[in-house]
Formats: structure tokens, C-alpha cells, sequence
């Protein structure tokens, strides 16, 4: 039965449940058209939005184009973008970013701007100037952030895809609990121009979708070498178009030992396993490896990350956009300050210098353990969605939460969250991890499994 | 120097000195914006990137780069294998970004060297301690309570050359600053105009005991001086004010200090406690430069800088050294000597003739045409010149014996009478002789009282 079939008889009412890919090929055949598949997407909005909070702006009269939800820490041209911060509040850019402009090539049009941790910084959604975007599995848990928007438009069926920024987990980690694909490229195969800098030697744009294909897609389309981004050179990803293994035989799939200690909820952990075993069923050989420098992960991010920060949110002042620095929200100021510190004088070759060396040792972890896997598998986040303020007023407990998350970004290798499960009702997902710049065997990993299993399929009731 | 012999006994200053020179690459350090900005528009030639918009990032300019590695060389310069640029963070409203892409811990060029002159001749080695790349801020205009900010200055490469304290006379500064400026001007890579502010100095002035090895522990910075002349002033006023103070007891300590012209002394800007800590860190947003092929390739593009071009000058076509001196001033006038000698080569005009042609007459050639003009006239001037020594020797006789007063006038010491024997000599050949080796025959017989 063609889709078209489908929609005549009503057994798809909504064209907001379709894959990008799906919609590409509907579009294509003429079995809807961009008028249908906009207003679809922007009633389904106009519904769920309210309850939601994920669109910081939503664009009212779309027509054109596939629908696709931008973090609002990208810069659209004449699209207001605040980085979920109310020191930008009213700041319209006048450039797109060049992810942006690649995705309007292709003909992807913004439907909205969504909500995120502000300037990308937190592991909850929480810490936005505009309130707090809501599980659409349970609206009393965080979605997870920063790109907590993105991660709800996905899942919600607010948008076909979208894009976010991965810095510490920032793209993985609400996908993981939000039950959708996230995949965070290796630093450097998508430019950053554009992205409204957090962590400039760890931030990177990626994209969030319904499946891994759509993710392959996305990917494609988004990278490769820029003359605006100096790190983002020799970064073409392109599809493979030969037709996708359904087995993983002769995959070596390694299992790393510290993410599976102190600290993982035995909930996700058995989903996670239970996931893992899928692999070695598919034909996947499964190795323990080490990673031993994993425990310094959190504390030498929060050096480097927080440098980063004060120096990149140094430019936000009252003279160039009109809102005095007071306008910084607590965690904003929190590492402003300690970046600030370990940076000063006297403090950085104990901090910054020091944290830089050991970033060194757990990139070398990766290097090493990659000589006998090919992917690095485990959990993405060591517990389930969590209730909204649980963790507001504990930055530490917060930090912690991206433990399984930072030391990829620190190492710069790509790294993707794909649905593998459930645990008292909300998702799982499972982190794979692949070579610097080998996105290709996480993605061919990610859909064998996601083929082999119907995780995808469920969605959550709204 | 005014501060007088007696108390040069007692301290001597030891002089460091920061020179940033504008580059005149066509677009700016880290974006494609144009980068010349003199008299344009406000903010006609900024883009996201040099405006420091929120997810703007920086491209690196290799003429940039090239340029910088050039005045590195120049400078004797040792060009690293692995340079970086590093984040120099600080508030200013001139600032877009809220720091500057400089560099500190990993400059492009370092170890180099200049000669420098004193005003009594004296030679002597100032060490650079580094040659780095960095870029220009933005620029205030104050006015009726109101400022205005320019970003067209703003991401224009500027390279910075840091000396290590090694003057010890106001005169040398003066004779270092030039000498850069000259090297800026023969690699092309500035119009170094002090005016235009394309060229700065910030001079770092400090007065220890004559006989301590140990820098003094405080040093004074000179900042915003735009012209040699200002600056010799500053630093002169400034070791004199030091001598001053330190003989009165008190202690001196870190500040920067300014040049009032109409009072001639300098003013306090800011003190130790206002002092800035940068927190430099490396510029996450720009991979390392490898330049280890790079400096190879600099080398062979780069042009023969003056004190080379003067030696060879000197060897090559046998001119004395301070002819050579004034020809490679500019580098334009010793290009066309060039020309000029081989293009006079066909009429046997010596290079020594066209040098001391070209310095009397204190002309700066810059076309071709003047090349030919200064060919041309010498030749011209040569034309049926009569240099036979024998035949001038019969000639000078011939006058001699039909000027016996002005012989005997000679005899008594009268020295004009020599111009009158000399214009007989040109009456005779109608001007057409060597005026040099007339003279030279008729001192000879008149001295030696060969007359008739």
C-alpha cells in the first residue's frame, strides 16, 4: 500500500509521524504536498507547544520547505536567536550559520527555534532564561539539555528533524531521554560558524531525528570543510549508497569497563545490557576495554569548558546588546567565574594546563581501546529522565550526570544516542562511540540495531 | 642626552621597546573584510567576525602570516617549527570580541637581533625577543559626551616586535625605530606611517646603578607616542625624572605613563594596581601553524634588505659607503641605480658617477624616465670631453704662459687666482675638458714652479 493509499483511508492521519526520509519520498511522489506537510506540522505545534515549552519562536505561516526545529543557540539570519539567554533577548542575527545555509540548500525551512539550557550550558533543560521544556514521556521529568527543545520537537513529532549542539552530552543526552537519535559528530566534521560558542574547542553541531538513516542524512548534508571554520577541513561525510548490512558480523564492539560502575541506575544498566547482548546476536563481537582515565573526565571538562566560557561570553555586554551582565543566569555566572579563575595568573598551569594534559591521556584512552573494538558501547546517561528542580540546587549531582558523555567531547570522536529501551516507562538510550571521524560504523552499528529491534516505534502519548 | 656625564656615573638606563606595525595585507587577520580603513566610511568594512557577532568564528590570513614570518627573518630572526595564537582576554569597548587573538606563549618568530647606531656611531646588538601575530582593536571617537566606535580598524593584522631591554641611549631607540621602519617599507609588508598610526612604539624605560648586572625591579612604560621625535623627548624627560627621583630616596614602581608635547614631560596613565591579568589561554577556535615548510618558502621570496644591499653596493660597483648608504634609503632609488648603471654601462659611465650624480643631486628616482634623464645627462656631459692627460697638460701650459699675472698672483697666495687659470683652461676647450684633471695638472706646475 502506498503512503498515499495510507493517507486516503486514514490509516496515517498524521504526516508529523513520518521519517525525514519518509518525507522526502512522500514529497517526492506527490502523495502530500510542503502546504499539507507544514500545516500538519504546525497544528500538531499550536497543540503541543503550550504544555511543552519547546519553541522559543515558531514560525506562523510556513508553507514551504521540510520543516525542521533549529537549537536556539544557532544563528538564523532575521530569525531571533537568544541562546536560551535573556542577555540576548531581542537579538536578531544578520547571518545564517553555515549549517543552516546547507540545511535552506536542501530545502529545509525553520519552523522554529528551540528552547536550550542558556548558551548551551546544563544537562536539564532548566537552566533556560524561558522556562524549563518538558518530557513529552512525562511532563514532571527534565527532557535533558542543553538541546532539551530539539530532543521534545523530535520526539514529539513537533518537527521532521532538528539540529542541536553537543558540547558535554548536549546532543546525546536528551536524546537518550527522550527516547530519539542524536548523533554528535567528530569535532571539526561540521562547521561551528554559527553556533553560538560555549566550549569553542568542544562544541559541535549535529543533528536530531526519528531514526538513524535520517541521522546519516542530516549528517551528510550539514558537513564538510568551511571556509568560515578553521578546524572544520577534509570533514565530506557522505552516504554509502550500497545497501546496509543487516548483520554485524566481524564488528568488534568494546564494552568499557568505568561505564558500567558506581553510579548507574541498575534500571538502565539491564537495558543497556540487554542491548548490548541484541549486538552480539547480530553478529557483533563483544571485548571488554579499558578506559582509565574516565574519572578525571568531569573534572577536566569543567576546567577547560569553563575557561572557554569566560573568555567566549567575555562579548556579551551592555554596550554591544543593550542588557548589562546581571541578565546572566546562575550557572552562566557560575562558570564564567570558576573559568575566570582557573585561567588567572598563578592558577593556570595547575588548572587549565594541567587539564589540557590529561584531555591528552583520555584521548589516548580512546586511541588504545579502539585497537581492539571498533565502537565503544554503554549508556548515555546514568539514569532515566529525572523530576523537574530535582538536581537545580545541586550543580555537582547535576555535573555528574554527563559522566558517560564528556570524555568523547573531550576526545573530539563522534558519538550518537540510539533508542534501545525502557525502564519504569521512560527511554534509554545507548551511546555508541566510534574513531575520530568514522561516523560511518556508529551509524551502520546504530541502524542494524535499531532495525533489528522496534524501539523506535513507540512514541509517547500526548 | 641632556642628563649630563656626572650622573651617568651613578645609573644608566636600560631601555626595552614594543613596536606594533599595521600590515597592508588586502583583507583584515581573521576575516575577509578589506583592511585598509584610513578615512573610510564607520563601519563600512566589518562582517560578523570582526564585529564579534555571537557564533562568528576567525579564518586565519596567510598573507598575514607570510608577511609576519618576513619581518621575522629581517630580523634575524629564528622562525618556530609549531606557533599558536592565544587569547589575550580583557574588557574594552573597543573591543568586539572581549579579547584579542594575539600571541604569547608560542610567537611565530623569536631570537632575532638588529645593529643599531648611538648618535656617536657607536654599533652595538639589540636582541628581539620575539616577533608575533596579532590583530587591531576597534576605534573610540570621543566627542560632545558622546563616544563612537569604529570597527573598520578592527581584526586588521598588526605584528608586534619586542626587543629585549638592551638600549642604553634614547639615540639608539631612535636609530632602531627607523631602521624597522625602513625594513617594513623594503619587505612591502607596511606603509609604517607613525602618523596614521600604522607604526607604534611603547618604549619600556627603568635607571639601575652603573655596574648592576640585575634588571631593576620596576620598569616604566611610555605608551601612545606617534612620532621618533616625541618619543626620543619621552624617554630622555623620563631617565632624567628617574635619576631625579631615585637620588631623592624614593621608590619607583611599575607604571605607564604618557607624552604630553606642550609641557614636554610625561604624565602618569596608569599604576601597578590597575595592571591587567590577561589569562591568556590558546585560541581554541584556530588549529596550531606548522610553519616548518613555511620558512623555506618565505626565504626564497624574500627581497635584499638594505644594510645587504648597501654592502653590496659598495663591492659590486666600488661606490664609496656613504654613497651606498644614501642609495639604499629608499628602496626605490637603489632599484633604479641599478638600472641606471647598466643602462650607462654601454657608454662606459662609471656606477661611481651616476651614484654621486644621484646623491648631489639629492633625487629620488622614481620612474624609468629619470633613470634615463640621469643616463643621459652624464652622457650628454661627456660628449668630445677631452681626458687625455697629455693634451690637457699642453693646454694648461699654453695658459700659463699667457697669464703670468695671475701666476704671480698664485705665488703670492692669492687662491683666485687659480679659478682664473682654470676658467682660461675651459675658455680654451670651450668647457669641454675634466675639469678634475685640469686641476690636478695645473697644481702640479704651479708648484713645482715648472712656468716658463
Amino acid at each position: 500500500m502506498s503512503l498515499k493509499e495510507c493517507l486516503r483511508k486514514g490509516k496515517i492521519m498524521d504526516l508529523t509521524k513520518l521519517t525525514l526520509i519518509e518525507t522526502i519520498k512522500g514529497l517526492k511522489e506527490r502523495q502530500f504536498s510542503e502546504v499539507e506537510l507544514n500545516r500538519a506540522y504546525r497544528e500538531r505545534m499550536k497543540k503541543l507547544n503550550p504544555s511543552l515549552n519547546v519553541y522559543l519562536w515558531a514560525k506562523e505561516n510556513g508553507t514551504e520547505g521540510i520543516p525542521a526545529a533549529i537549537k536556539d543557540i544557532i544563528v538564523t539570519k532575521d530569525i531571533s536567536t537568544t541562546a536560551g539567554s535573556k542577555i540576548l533577548e531581542g537579538f536578531v542575527p544578520p547571518y545564517n550559520a553555515t549549517a543552516v545555509d546547507r540545511l535552506l540548500e536542501k530545502n529545509i525551512s525553520v519552523i522554529g527555534k528551540t528552547n536550550c539550557d542558556e548558551f548551551a550550558m546544563g544537562s536539564s533543560g532548566e537552566n533556560s532564561a524561558y522556562g524549563p521544556t518538558k518530557n513529552p514521556w512525562d511532563l514532571t521529568k527534565v527532557p535533558g539539555g542543553s538541546s532539551s527543545g530539539s530532543a521534545v520537537a523530535v520526539a514529539s513529532d513537533m518537527c521532521v528533524f532538528a539540529l542541536g549542539t553537543d558540547t558535554g552530552g548536549s546532543i546525546r543526552q536528551p536524546s537518550s531521554l527522550c527516547g530519539v537519535v542524536g548523533l554528535k559528530p567528530s569535532y571539526g566534521r561540521v562547521s561551528r560558524y554559527g553556533a553560538i560558542a560555549m566550549a569553542s574547542s568542544l562544541d559541535q553541531i549535529g543533528p536530531l531525528t526519528k531514526t538513524v538513516a535520517d541521522a546519516r542524512l542530516v549528517l551528510e548534508w550539514i558537513s564538510g570543510k568551511d571556509g568560515y571554520d578553521s578546524n572544520c577541513q577534509n570533514s565530506e561525510f557522505k552516504v554509502q549508497s550500497s545497501e546496509l548490512k543487516k548483520d554485524l558480523k566481524g564488528v568488534r564492539v568494546g564494552v568499557p569497563r568505568e561505564y558500567f560502575g558506581k553510579g548507574l541506575d541498575e534500571g538502565v544498566e539491564k537495558v543497556v545490557r540487554e542491548a548490548i547482548k541484541k549486538l552480539e546476536k547480530l553478529g557483533a563481537e563483544v571485548v571488554e576495554v579499558i578506559l582509565p582515565h574516565t574519572e578525571y573526565g568531569i573534572a577536566v571538562y569543567y576546567i577547560v569548558m569553563s575557561s572557554e566560557v569566560s573568555s567566549n561570553l567575555a562579548k556579551f555586554t551592555g554596550i554591544r546588546f543593550g542588557k548589562t551582565r546581571d541578565k546572566f543566569g546562575s550557572e552562566a555566572k557560575r562558570r564564567i567565574m570558576l573559568g575566570t579563575f582557573a585561567l588567572s595568573t598563578g592558577y593556570y598551569d595547575d588548572y587549565f594546563a594541567k587539564a589540557a594534559k590529561v584531555r591528552t591521556l583520555i584521548k589516548q584512552d580512546f586511541a588504545k581501546a579502539f585497537q581492539k573494538c571498533d565502537v565503544i558501547v554503554g549508556p548515555v546517561s546514568p539514569t532515566t529522565a529525572w523530576n523537574l528542580g530535582e538536581k537545580v540546587n545541586d550543580p555537582l549531582k547535576m555535573y555528574l550526570s554527563d559522566a558517560y558523555t564528556i570524555p568523547a567531547s573531550l576526545a573530539g570522536i563522534p558519538g550518537l544516542s540510539v533508542p534501545c529501551g525502557f525502564s519504569e516507562g521512560l527511554p534509554v538510550g545507548l551511546q555508541i562511540l566510534g574513531k575520530y571521524m568514522d561516523e560511518e560504523t556508529i551509524l551502520d552499528v546504530a541502524e542494524s540495531y535499531e532495525q533489528a529491534t522496534s524501539w523506535r516505534k513507540v512514541k509517547p502519548k500526548l | 642626552m641632556e642628563k649630563g656625564e656626572t650622573k651617568t656615573m651613578k645609573y644608566e638606563p636600560v631601555i626595552g621597546l614594543e613596536v606594533h606595525v599595521e600590515l597592508n595585507t588586502k583583507s583584515k587577520m581573521f576575516c575577509r573584510c578589506f583592511a585598509d580603513y584610513f578615512s573610510k566610511e564607520p563601519n563600512t568594512h566589518t562582517c560578523p567576525i570582526c564585529l564579534g557577532l555571537p557564533g562568528a568564528l576567525p579564518y586565519t590570513n596567510k598573507e598575514a602570516i607570510t608577511k609576519c614570518i618576513q619581518i621575522g627573518l629581517a630580523l634575524n630572526c629564528k622562525i618556530v617549527d609549531l606557533s599558536r595564537f592565544e587569547r589575550k582576554n580583557y574588557f574594552y569597548p573597543d573591543l568586539p570580541k572581549g579579547y584579542q587573538i594575539s600571541q604569547y606563549r608560542w610567537p611565530l618568530c623569536v631570537e632575532g637581533w638588529l645593529e643599531v647606531e648611538d648618535k656617536e656611531g657607536n654599533v652595538s646588538k639589540i636582541r628581539i625577543n620575539r616577533v608575533h601575530q596579532e590583530e587591531d582593536t576597534g576605534k573610540l571617537t570621543h566627542s560632545d559626551g558622546q563616544t563612537l566606535i569604529d570597527f573598520n580598524r578592527s581584526g586588521v593584522p598588526l605584528v608586534e616586535i619586542v626587543t629585549e631591554p638592551d638600549f642604553t641611549d634614547p639615540s639608539q631607540v631612535k636609530d632602531y625605530a627607523k631602521k624597522l621602519q625602513q625594513i617594513f617599507r623594503y619587505l612591502s609588508v607596511s606603509n609604517a606611517d607613525m602618523e596614521k598610526g600604522d607604526m607604534r612604539l611603547e618604549a619600556n624605560v627603568s635607571v639601575r646603578p652603573v655596574g648592576q648586572k640585575e634588571l631593576p625591579n620596576y620598569r616604566v612604560e611610555l605608551k601612545n607616542i606617534n612620532s621618533f621625535r616625541f618619543m626620543t623627548a619621552a624617554i630622555e624627560y623620563e631617565i632624567k625624572r628617574q635619576i631625579e627621583a631615585l637620588e631623592k630616596g624614593e621608590k619607583l614602581t611599575q607604571e605607564t605613563r604618557g607624552w604630553n608635547e606642550d609641557k614636554r614631560e610625561t604624565y602618569l596613565q596608569r599604576s601597578k594596581e590597575e595592571a591587567h591579568d590577561y589569562r591568556y589561554f590558546p585560541e581554541p577556535d584556530l588549529p596550531e601553524l606548522k610553519m616548518k615548510s613555511e620558512e623555506e618558502r618565505v626565504k626564497e621570496e624574500m627581497v635584499e634588505l638594505p644594510q645587504a644591499k648597501m654592502q653590496r653596493f659598495v663591492s659590486e660597483y666600488g661606490i664609496s659607503k656613504q654613497n651606498a648608504q644614501v642609495l639604499v634609503e629608499l628602496k626605490e632609488v637603489g632599484y633604479y641605480f641599478e638600472k641606471a648603471v647598466k643602462l650607462g654601462e654601454a657608454q662606459q659611465i662609471k656606477p661611481q658617477e651616476l651614484a654621486n650624480y644621484i646623491v648631489n643631486q639629492k633625487i629620488t628616482l622614481a620612474s624609468q624616465d629619470q633613470v634615463l634623464r640621469a643616463v643621459e645627462f652624464i652622457a650628454a656631459k661627456r660628449v668630445g670631453i677631452i681626458e687625455d692627460e697629455a693634451v690637457i697638460k699642453k693646454i694648461v701650459l699654453e695658459v700659463i704662459k699667457k697669464n703670468p699675472k695671475s701666476v704671480e698672483d698664485y705665488k703670492r697666495g692669492k687662491l683666485n687666482a687659480l679659478q682664473a687659470l682654470i676658467g682660461g683652461v675651459m675658455r680654451k676647450t670651450q668647457g669641454k675638458v675634466n675639469v678634475e684633471k685640469v686641476m690636478v695638472v695645473l697644481e702640479k706646475k704651479l708648484k713645482s714652479g715648472d712656468t716658463p
